[in-house]
């Protein structure tokens, strides 16, 4: 009897444990599914916001545009029909603030009840028209045509040059620049970091005295503590108007800023890693190569440094992973500006940032909303393929060593 | 003529040598000074700001004056709330990872999900938070909701820190206790967790000072920009210390005025940083000398 009842219960605990340890597992599941069902509906969207209309004359051969279209359309950067297979015609903007120059206050009603007839009217006597219109106002027996929306393609997506998701009438989700300034501040992190992680991981894990490294150890891993608002603050306050005066700029908030401030945050990542593996570099090893004549800066560079390069080289792609993905740092220095970077020292907005910053704006469920998720669905993309990459390297180490 | 170049090569590698000792050793102290001047810089700067009414009063005039008393109070429910959800579940997972399941693909699988899990970034822990516990699970922007999706941050760090305090217990504990028939749960929870304990309470520790720092999550799950009141139920906004910071010191009306308040709140993070890793590192030294002494 009180056999079983121990069984039972060893059995309960298990189970309990097996729980508890799937926990991670279901929430990257969970993650993956909430992300992408909400980020991947960014495809089935159109650029124009739901209850607008755009129309067109009937005569106009054409029948849809794409966002880009619109946008140039309304920029004026496009004035012909032919530009975008229409008609011959040059294109005429219609607004519904532009009523007033075809009807009279009378005429349209107090109460706007005879606006869809008014709006019919001009589409259908204007050939070169382009009306942009709420939805409500469409007339039963509406005269013009209505415009299909090309829904928002993978490729728009990635190559569009512009992020300006809030845009009327058509929004411009273009990722490309934001993943340009990712790129841009991670790597100007990592050219910042990785030669001063190393050379503090051979100091530490090599020459320091045992004395040394027992101080700096702890105070790299205080480096790795500190909060990243704290390190954005550091950075707005000291390393922001240092580079604005440094190099005579009109802001400082440069992709320079997020690169050193990011650089900072990276080295305990880089530094703990490579010193790890480092100290992994079997003593017969060293001593082999010390016995043979060689001197410990010989055998550092020509043992020590060969044999943990797995290590190092894991390090170095984990700091850049923490870089792309850091998010309150880089939000508060690099002026995030959503155009296409040139140089260093010009404002620059990140993937990470940019959610952070629109998303209390953005409406639930809205494009922009869903545009946000998408991003939120390449960042994860990354930053998974970073780790798959990591475990990839240093796990060949292993293999090796056998 | 062959000793002299011998000399010569071994002037030569001295000489190498030193200048590359001289430049690492550089480096290595430029780091620290690094450090040293962010640490200095937030302590000079925030210490005139600290005072007690600085940590007990109420945010006044548009956050420009009074203290930050509201702020401390919604991180210290989001710390415990977070600790409350990923302490007792990241022990668990870690005793199953480490002390039940065998070498396969159940131990492969789940090693590689917290993994994985541990290398998302915070903003996205941020999306998910909200699409689910904000959205979905209908908290609305709480402490519940913030505390949950901090918790599922950390849980990675639990059960890893947890995982080589139980992986530090030597085997002979193990077989000598299930070689006197106790069983497997027995085993563990009276040989093998209380050797553990200093050091899974030290990553418990240092998990807090994780948490008491993070923005991204809470951004959209929990945090208020101006809430002069005390939160009453985990289903309330509440202020935290982190966002606090990132707004007085980017979107507020008056930065310039604000910045004091900054300063003093960057200070209020770094202590909590400073003081948890203190703590963790003189837990780890007093019980590594225990040990050993016996």
């Amino acid at each position: 009897m009180k056999t079983s009842y121990k069984k039972i219960s060893e059995k309960l605990i298990e189970s309990l444990l097996f729980v508890s340890s799937m926990v991670t597992s279901l929430t990257v599941i969970l993650i993956v599914i909430f992300l992408f069902k909400e980020g991947l509906s960014v495809f089935n969207e159109t650029p124009v916001e739901a209850g607008n209309v755009i129309a067109v004359n009937k005569k106009n051969p054409l029948s849809s545009l794409s966002s880009e279209q619109i946008k140039n359309i309304f920029d004026q950067k496009i004035t012909h029909w032919n530009e975008v297979a229409g008609s011959k015609d040059s294109i005429l903007l219609f607004r519904l603030e532009d009523i007033s120059n075809y009807y009279t206050d009378e005429q349209i009603g107090e109460n706007f009840e005879h606006l869809p007839e008014c709006i019919s009217k001009v589409v259908d006597s204007i050939p070169g028209i382009l009306a942009f219109f709420p939805e409500k106002y469409l007339s039963k027996n509406f005269h013009g045509k209505k415009i299909e929306f090309n829904k928002i393609a993978l490729k728009e997506f990635f190559l569009g040059k512009e992020w300006f998701p809030t845009a009327q009438p058509a929004a411009q989700l273009g990722v490309l620049p934001l993943i340009l300034g990712t790129l841009w501040v991670s790597f100007g992190a990592i050219l910042l970091a990785l030669p001063l992680g190393l050379a503090a991981a051979i100091y530490m894990s090599e020459i320091a005295k045992p004395k040394v490294r027992n101080v700096m150890k702890p105070l790299i891993e205080l480096l790795a503590g500190i909060p990243s608002v704290v390190y954005g603050f550091f950075g707005l306050v000291v390393i922001v108007p240092l580079i604005q005066k440094l190099f005579d700029l009109p802001v400082g908030e440069t992709g320079l800023a997020g690169s050193i401030v990011l650089g900072i945050m990276a080295l305990p990542t880089i530094i703990t890693i490579s010193e790890d593996a480092m100290r992994n570099t079997p003593r017969a090893m060293k001593e082999a190569s010390l016995a043979l004549g060689a001197s410990k800066w010989q055998t550092i560079y020509k043992i020590v440094i060969p044999y943990s390069i797995s290590g190092i080289t894991a390090g170095a792609i984990l700091g850049i992973g923490r870089a792309i993905g850091e998010t309150m740092a880089v939000l508060m220095v690099t002026g995030n500006a959503a155009v296409i970077p040139h140089s260093i020292l010009e404002p620059m907005r990140t993937i990470p940032a940019t959610i952070a910053a629109e998303l209390g704006e953005a409406p639930d469920g809205g494009l922009h909303f869903k545009a946000l998720f998408a991003l939120g669905c390449i960042l994860f993309i990354i930053t998974l393929c970073i780790n798959l990459i990591v475990e990839y390297v240093s796990g060949r180490k292993t293999h090796k060593a056998h | 003529m062959k000793t002299i170049n011998e000399n010569k090569l071994a002037i030569s590698k001295r000489r190498s040598q030193n200048i590359a000792f001289f430049l690492l050793g550089f480096l290595g102290y430029f780091i620290v000074a690094i450090l040293l001047v962010i640490l200095s810089f937030i302590v000079i700067k925030g210490f005139s700001v600290i005072s007690w009414d600085f940590i007990t009063k109420m945010p006044e005039e548009g956050m420009t004056k009074g203290g930050i008393y509201p702020a401390i109070i919604g991180t210290l429910y989001l710390v415990a709330g977070s600790m409350l959800f990923a302490f007792p579940i990241g022990v668990l997972a870690a005793i199953y990872m480490n002390e039940y399941v065998k070498d396969g693909f159940v131990k492969k699988f789940i090693k590689q999900m917290t993994n994985n899990l541990s290398g998302i970034p915070s903003i996205v822990f941020g999306l998910f938070g909200m699409s689910l516990f904000v959205n979905k699970l209908g908290f609305g922007d709480s402490i519940l909701a913030g505390s949950l999706t901090l918790g599922l941050l950390v849980l990675p760090i639990v059960i890893r820190t947890t995982e080589e305090a139980l992986k530090a217990v030597e085997d002979t504990f193990r077989q000598a206790s299930l070689g006197l028939g106790a069983s497997k749960w027995q085993t563990t929870r009276r040989v093998v967790l209380p050797i553990a304990f200093p050091n899974i309470i030290t990553g418990l520790i240092l998990s807090v000072g994780r948490v008491s720092g993070e923005t991204a999550p809470i951004l959209f799950t929990v945090a208020a920009y101006f809430l002069p009141k005390l939160p009453t139920s985990i289903f309330d906004q509440a202020m935290a210390l982190p966002y606090h910071l990132y707004v007085i010191s980017t979107s507020g009306t008056n930065i310039e005025e604000s910045r004091p308040i900054a300063y003093g709140t960057a200070l209020v993070l770094v202590l909590i940083v400073l003081i948890t890793n203190l703590l963790a590192n003189a837990l780890r030294k007093f019980f590594g000398k225990k040990v050993k002494m016996n």
